[in-house]
């Protein structure tokens, strides 16, 4: 848990990196540069290569087509780096009721799963967990953040 | 340990008398004191609670702390107004003889609470305690306790639970404990303990770590099992347990292929009714605590979870979306003749029923707010008792007439606000008070009366 917590954070503040400085990208890795700093078949080398989430509309399951296409980019990276084995969490905005969220959040991360099985990844290498509400990646009470907080994460195992 | 005062020869004297003013009184027409709790509309009764009468100084202390929690129990109900002591003309010095009513008649108290604290040679404290009815001259209640006197807060809310019953008719809720989550930190790396402490906040402590994410605890009905079942992370996935109070002691409830959450014990304490979700579909499922077998009682697509049994524990109500979004539906215990009881606007969730057996509580979610409300089973007599940005997850006191939920507060983008308080409500929508927990709370869950 704590780890994942980290790797996640590591991979946010990669990609802040890269939206804004792309040339200081490599100091938020570790000292390397974002090329060659990142382990293939990370956590950061996922996002990096295909970003790690996708977004769901309120109370809403589906995979909307900007979903579709980062499951088809992980898909493919998870071919690539085929020893790997993910986690795809599923998360909730605050404006549901606690164990709705948490039923919610598993059918989102099924619906992710669901897709790179479908993109001929094996059931056996994506297993699901459900956060509900309690993990906003954002903070904040605005239609902003509960838009980013709707989402399925794939965090490498 | 509780018994009701033997008329020895002076106890008699005064209770013929109170009974021989009694009977004066009704001559009189005078009706019987009487608090009506239905109605939503009356004044907290002024109600005069001196220190109970002690001789040694921890005699005097003792009394003093016990008038405090009775006075306090009774105030935060929204029935009572006790009255400033400062006020008091008489000075109690003993609970055996009748007062002097009209000393408090005169500053308007209708009914006065004596209470007398001794200390006894073996070590425990008896304590006396009568109710008066001062307009009618005359005692209501009166008992006698013997108990260790580390027992104080306790018995001074079975008093203040006696208070209630013999005013309004209903049974108190006041000797009760209340399991929740305490929160700590952002709300994105929130830190959440089970705790528990008694209804008024006192005795509060942590049985958690904070290590591992846990949610919703509820208390078994059966008494004294002190058993929690509720939802903990610890094993990374997310799955219901049981908790022994007495002993800390955890164990993992089942061996399902999957998540289980939303946990409620049934009636006779034997199974925990819960929801389990695979491949995105949630459905509910009872554990038979004695022979741990699993029964599916709902199958279909979509979500169905936070199941409440009705107290004669035939019936579920839960909440689903199989109709498009979450509502409220009623079945049979055994998963039969489902069929939706909500049809107002917005969503529903949470649905509990309540230990009378009358209504349903739920959470309401509605042109960006949230609700708590009550409705008959079948859905009739919807009432919302408050509204806010977010609340959650009602609860019931044992006695059906007060809930408990929580509350939290919208937070901007830096994690200012967001907090998340208790707070209880009467049936009637009124007397709102939030319940004062060391951190922020959410997942409150009332205990049935301690046996």
């Amino acid at each position: 848990m704590r780890l994942k917590a980290f790797c996640l954070l590591a991979a946010v503040s990669i990609l802040a990196a890269c939206s804004s400085t792309p040339d200081t990208a490599g100091g938020a890795a570790g000292g390397a540069t974002a090329e060659s700093g990142i382990r293939a078949g990370s956590q950061q080398d996922l996002v990096a290569q295909a970003g790690d989430r996708v977004f769901f509309a309120y109370d809403h399951s589906d995979i909307t087509p900007e979903g579709r296409a980062t499951l088809e980019k992980q898909a493919a990276w998870m071919k690539k780096n085929a020893s790997v084995t993910v986690t795809v969490e599923g998360h909730c905005d605050e404006r549901g009721t606690r164990e709705y969220n948490l039923a919610l959040g598993e059918r989102r991360a099924n619906a992710v799963k669901n897709v790179l099985v479908a993109l001929g990844i094996p059931a056996q290498r994506v297993s699901t967990i459900s956060y509900g509400k309690e993990r906003p990646a954002v903070v904040g009470s605005t239609e902003a953040a509960w838009a980013q907080n709707r989402r399925g994460v794939t965090v490498v195992n | 340990m509780r018994k009701n005062l033997r008329p020895g020869s002076f106890r008699t004297f005064a209770i013929v008398a109170a009974v021989a003013l009694a009977m004066l009184a009704s001559g009189s027409a005078h009706a019987e004191l009487h608090l009506d709790i239905t109605s939503g509309k009356m004044e907290p009764l002024p109600i005069a609670v001196p220190d109970f009468a002690g001789g040694a100084p921890n005699e005097v202390q003792l009394g003093h702390d016990m008038a405090q929690v009775v006075a306090a129990d009774l105030e935060r109900s929204g029935l009572f107004q006790p009255l400033d002591q400062r006020a008091f003309i008489e000075k109690i010095t003993t609970a055996q003889t009748q007062p002097r009513f009209g000393d408090w008649r005169i500053i308007n108290a209708q009914a006065l609470v004596t209470g007398l604290a001794t200390m006894q040679p073996d070590g425990t404290a008896k304590i006396d305690f009568r109710l008066w009815d001062v307009l009618a001259q005359q005692q209501l209640v009166g008992f006698s306790y013997k108990t260790t006197p580390q027992n104080w807060r306790r018995i001074s809310h079975i008093i203040a639970d006696a208070i209630y019953k013999r005013l309004t008719g209903e049974e108190g809720y006041f000797d009760t404990r209340i399991v929740y989550i305490s929160e700590t930190g952002p709300a994105d790396r929130r830190v959440k303990r089970l705790a528990i402490m008694d209804q008024d906040g006192a005795n509060h402590r942590f049985l958690t770590d904070g290590r591992s994410l846990v949610l919703t605890p509820r208390f078994s009905p059966n008494p004294g099992a002190q058993e929690i079942t509720y939802l903990s992370y610890i094993r990374g996935t997310p799955r219901v347990f049981l908790f022994n109070i007495d002993t800390g002691q955890q164990e993992v409830l089942g061996d399902f292929p999957g998540m289980t959450f939303a946990p409620r014990f049934s009636p006779d304490g034997n199974k925990v009714i819960m929801s389990l979700a695979t491949g995105g579909h949630t459905d509910i499922w009872t554990m038979d605590l004695r022979t741990r077998q699993a029964v599916r009682i709902t199958n279909s697509p979509a979500i169905d979870t936070s199941p409440s049994y009705s107290p004669d524990g035939k019936q579920v109500v839960f909440n689903s979306d199989r109709g498009g979004t979450q509502q409220l539906y009623m079945m049979n215990a055994d998963g039969g003749e489902i069929h939706r009881i909500s049809f107002g606007n917005g969503r529903y969730g949470t649905p509990v029923w309540s230990p009378r057996g009358d209504l349903i509580a739920f959470t309401k979610i509605e042109g960006g707010q949230f609700f708590i409300g009550v409705m008959s089973p079948d859905g009739s007599h919807e009432r919302l008792l408050t509204q806010a940005f977010l609340v959650e997850a009602p609860t019931w006191a044992p006695n059906g007439r007060v809930l408990m939920y929580f509350k939290q507060t919208p937070s901007d983008a830096r994690g200012r606000g967001g907090t998340t308080r208790l707070y209880s409500i009467d049936l009637t929508g009124r007397n709102e008070r939030e319940v004062i927990t060391p951190q922020d709370a959410s997942d409150p869950a009332w205990s049935p009366l301690i046996p």
